[in-house]
């Protein structure tokens, strides 16, 4: 029963998305309409398990005084802040002057945008490490993240002015990213669909069955 | 002094300095300040000097440690925002095909744009939402505002607020619901695109502001994508670019472009080339370039003396590095 | 203006950038806070965009909506270790339903149609192109099909066929070079956006 009728589940869903593909019709794309409802709504849930589950991992720190256990209350004091904010509003929560707002402006917008900012220093410091033209393999990697860092910004079109207009180097940027990235994007992505299209039928064929973990 | 005592000395000071210019900045002491010419062009001087210097300093076999690369990279983009130097932004023939396709579209068309994004690459696409989104009103067409991701549709609300306070545009001229409607965001990822195939009022019941589809004169005549005549969307990764072209495109026959992140526009270049996509602007140069079309220059234009010279600080550190590299027999690691 | 808001927005920025010097309290803080805030910004989205007005405002209209909340009540059993397992059935049906419609997706967009626009005529339509156009093409279509045969492990590289996976390689590797490029492209942006905070919206010293 534990895993016969997720095997089941799993299968007829799966099938119902391939068959109303084909056939966009009666009863199929009824079918297809109420699985994406429900799905948006699964996975709703699933966000909401996994912000559950840092409260409980959270709270765990907290009894068993775990080392930076102080942080964690931060991270609920954080926590039930912005949900006291969100549910006071009512459904204008969103408005200008809400406190909600204010929160996703001063303190949710500066941290997202930061956290990824910093990877600026981190992606150059890795280049002048790391970034070597080791073989000729090597060496066509760094030429084509020359030319692309160059050539992608006004700078080097005005290094390269004096050329006529198609020689400059965003010209043969433009070249690189149209043909040979485009040609190795291509073979990637047409692997990682070839991979992906087995696997999902593996999965709704029910060969495949580890994502359902075992029996207990 | 111990180095504890260094350090909080350091940030006393940073914190007091922060406090003079916030202070002379609301009581209007200055007003900004810009390089002259000469000056930029000393400091330029300079900067390349320094790193001539680390160049010659690393043939000697002195090897520089990550945060001098840090500070650079810091100095590299801090000082370009206080000068005054123009270029001339190229503009790619993916950025001319989306501002030909708002071209051909008729006054009064349907454009669905979709705001996948969330505030950490704001700086690389708000300022293509403004300038599409500001393009759009000029032109009289109806903007259908959504997210696939949380966050994208208090980002459309801002870039609307923006755009409309730059252009002198009031809430009398472009009406709430008449010219633009935000209907918020859900759930669901792909499932969301596939489901709006059949119908944009199940997955959106009410707008962003809990208002009901059917009271909304825009939307409550439209079905599905077929009621749509162009789409635009504005992603940063998963869901996205990939997602609209594999359901909305594909599958429902919309007409596509998109604004990427520099990360994820190498990715769509297949569909692009493939004509899945009508056009695309990757990165803020090409934000930049789309702002030139528009003529509503932002501030892709205003960075992009910035992002022209950090970009020859990690040319000129990759060279350093390989002369490290080279100069050891290949055998060199570099300080961490 | 709103100043304690743009001082805590800045400490916060700088508390995260302080993480470059060392690891220390002030960045830890700072991610704390990041935790906690966004946590609890997806539990308010969620709530109000999803289960009022997706399944509360429509449960009426479209009583069938009842399964997704059922399933969506079954999964936060998770919760509970002795009935955890029940969880496997709203899982069962993302797994199905991922599978389902992204297979049909990946295999129409990423397989038939790329292959179909690989597959074109070398000099464009009706021999329209130039010599220029047909060595592009010859490097798109070339590229692609050697870039296929790299990833093709069940047969060694050898010979022809190993030179074709060679030819793959360095495609591939272009690829990878403009992708760094841009990447670095992306992250410059993203920092010049903060820079322009602290020093725009924060200090005034910019103009």
């Amino acid at each position: 029963m534990r895993r016969e009728i997720p095997l089941l589940i799993t299968g007829i869903v799966g099938v119902v998305f391939v068959i109303s593909y084909f056939i966009p019709h009666f009863p199929f794309n009824m079918m297809d309409g109420w699985f994406s409802d429900w799905f948006s709504i699964i996975q709703a849930c699933a966000i909401v398990l996994g912000a559950l589950n840092l409260l409980l991992i959270s709270s765990q720190k907290i009894i068993r005084r775990k080392t930076d256990w102080g942080y964690s209350i931060v991270v609920m004091a954080t926590f039930f802040l912005m949900i006291i904010a969100g549910f006071s509003g009512g459904v204008e929560f969103r408005g200008p002057d809400t406190t909600f707002t204010w929160l996703y402006n001063f303190t949710f917008m500066p941290l997202s945008s930061t956290m990824y900012a910093i990877l600026a220093f981190f992606v150059a410091s890795a280049s002048y490490r790391a970034f070597r033209a080791r073989n000729a393999e090597a060496t066509l990697l760094l030429g084509a993240a020359f030319f692309v860092m160059i050539g992608r910004v006004p700078i080097g079109d005005l290094i390269t002015g004096f050329m006529p207009e198609g020689a400059r180097l965003s010209d043969l940027t433009g070249w690189i990213m149209d043909y040979p990235q485009t040609a190795g994007q291509r073979a990637i992505m047409i692997g990682i669909a070839l991979g992906l299209v087995s696997t999902s039928l593996r999965v709704i064929l029910g060969i495949e069955r580890s994502h359902l973990g075992g029996d207990s | 002094m111990n180095r504890r005592m260094i350090e909080m000395s350091i940030l006393a000071v940073i914190t007091i300095l922060s406090i003079i210019a916030y202070l002379g900045k609301i009581n209007g002491w200055h007003n900004g300040y810009t390089f002259s010419t000469g000056l930029s062009i000393t400091l330029i001087i300079l900067l390349a000097a320094s790193v001539i210097f680390i160049l010659v300093l690393t043939i000697k076999g002195k090897l520089i440690g990550r945060r001098i690369v840090f500070l650079y990279i810091g100095i590299a983009i801090t000082l370009p925002l206080f000068m005054d130097i123009s270029q001339e932004i190229v503009v790619s023939n993916d950025v001319k095909a989306v501002y030909a396709d708002l071209e051909g579209l008729p006054a009064g068309s349907k454009i669905l744009v979709s705001f996948d994004y969330d505030p950490a690459s704001a700086p690389e696409l708000q300022p293509m939402a403004e300038a599409f989104i500001g393009e759009c009103f000029k032109r009289d067409f109806k903007l259908i505002m959504m997210g696939l991701w949380p966050m994208g549709p208090q980002q459309a609300n801002m870039a609307v607020d923006t755009i409309m306070n730059r252009m002198g545009l009031t809430d009398q001229d472009i009406i709430y619901g008449e010219d633009w409607v935000n209907l918020g965001f859900q759930t669901g990822d792909v499932f969301v695109i596939q489901r709006m195939g059949g119908s944009f009022e199940s997955m959106f019941h009410t707008d962003i502001n809990g208002r009901p589809y059917q009271d909304i004169p825009l939307v409550k005549n439209i079905k599905n994508f077929s009621n749509i005549d162009y789409s635009f969307n504005l992603s940063a990764g998963f869901p996205g670019t990939v997602e609209w072209v594999q359901v909305g495109v594909d599958r429902y026959g919309l007409k596509l472009s998109c604004g990427n992140t520099a990360v994820q526009a190498p990715t769509v270049y297949p569909y692009l080339k493939a004509g899945q996509l009508s056009g695309l602007i990757g990165g803020m140069n090409d934000g930049a370039a789309f702002e030139k079309l528009t003529q509503l220059e932002g501030k892709a234009t205003k960075f992009m003396l910035s992002q022209s010279f950090s970009h020859l600080i990690i040319i000129a550190f990759i060279f350093i590095g390989n002369v490290a590299y080279f100069r050891t027999g290949r055998k060199s690691a570099l300080k961490k | 203006m709103d100043h304690f808001g743009i001082w805590l927005a800045a400490f916060l920025t700088l508390g995260i950038y302080s993480f470059l010097y060392r690891d220390n309290a002030w960045y830890k803080l700072s991610e704390s806070i990041f935790i906690g805030i966004s946590a609890g910004y997806w539990v308010v989205i969620l709530f109000w965009d999803n289960f009022y007005a997706k399944f509360w405002l429509q449960r009426q209209d479209d009583p069938m909506l009842w399964v997704g909340a059922a399933l969506g009540f079954l999964m936060l059993l998770r919760l509970i270790p002795k009935i955890g397992w029940i969880a496997r059935w709203p899982l069962a049906f993302i797994d199905g339903a991922t599978a389902g419609l992204w297979g049909m997706n990946f295999l129409a967009s990423n397989i038939m149609v790329q292959t179909k626009a690989t597959i074109m005529p070398l000099m464009g339509p009706a021999f329209s192109g130039s010599i220029g156009d047909l060595l592009s093409n010859l490097v798109l279509v070339g590229g692609t099909f050697c870039g296929l045969i790299y990833f093709f492990f069940s047969k060694e590289h050898k010979g022809a066929f190993g030179n074709a996976a060679r030819v793959g390689i360095w495609t591939i590797m272009i690829t990878f070079g403009a992708m760094f490029g841009y990447t670095v492209m992306s992250r410059m942006s993203l920092l010049i956006g903060r820079i322009d905070f602290l020093f725009r919206d924060w200090l005034g010293l910019l103009k």
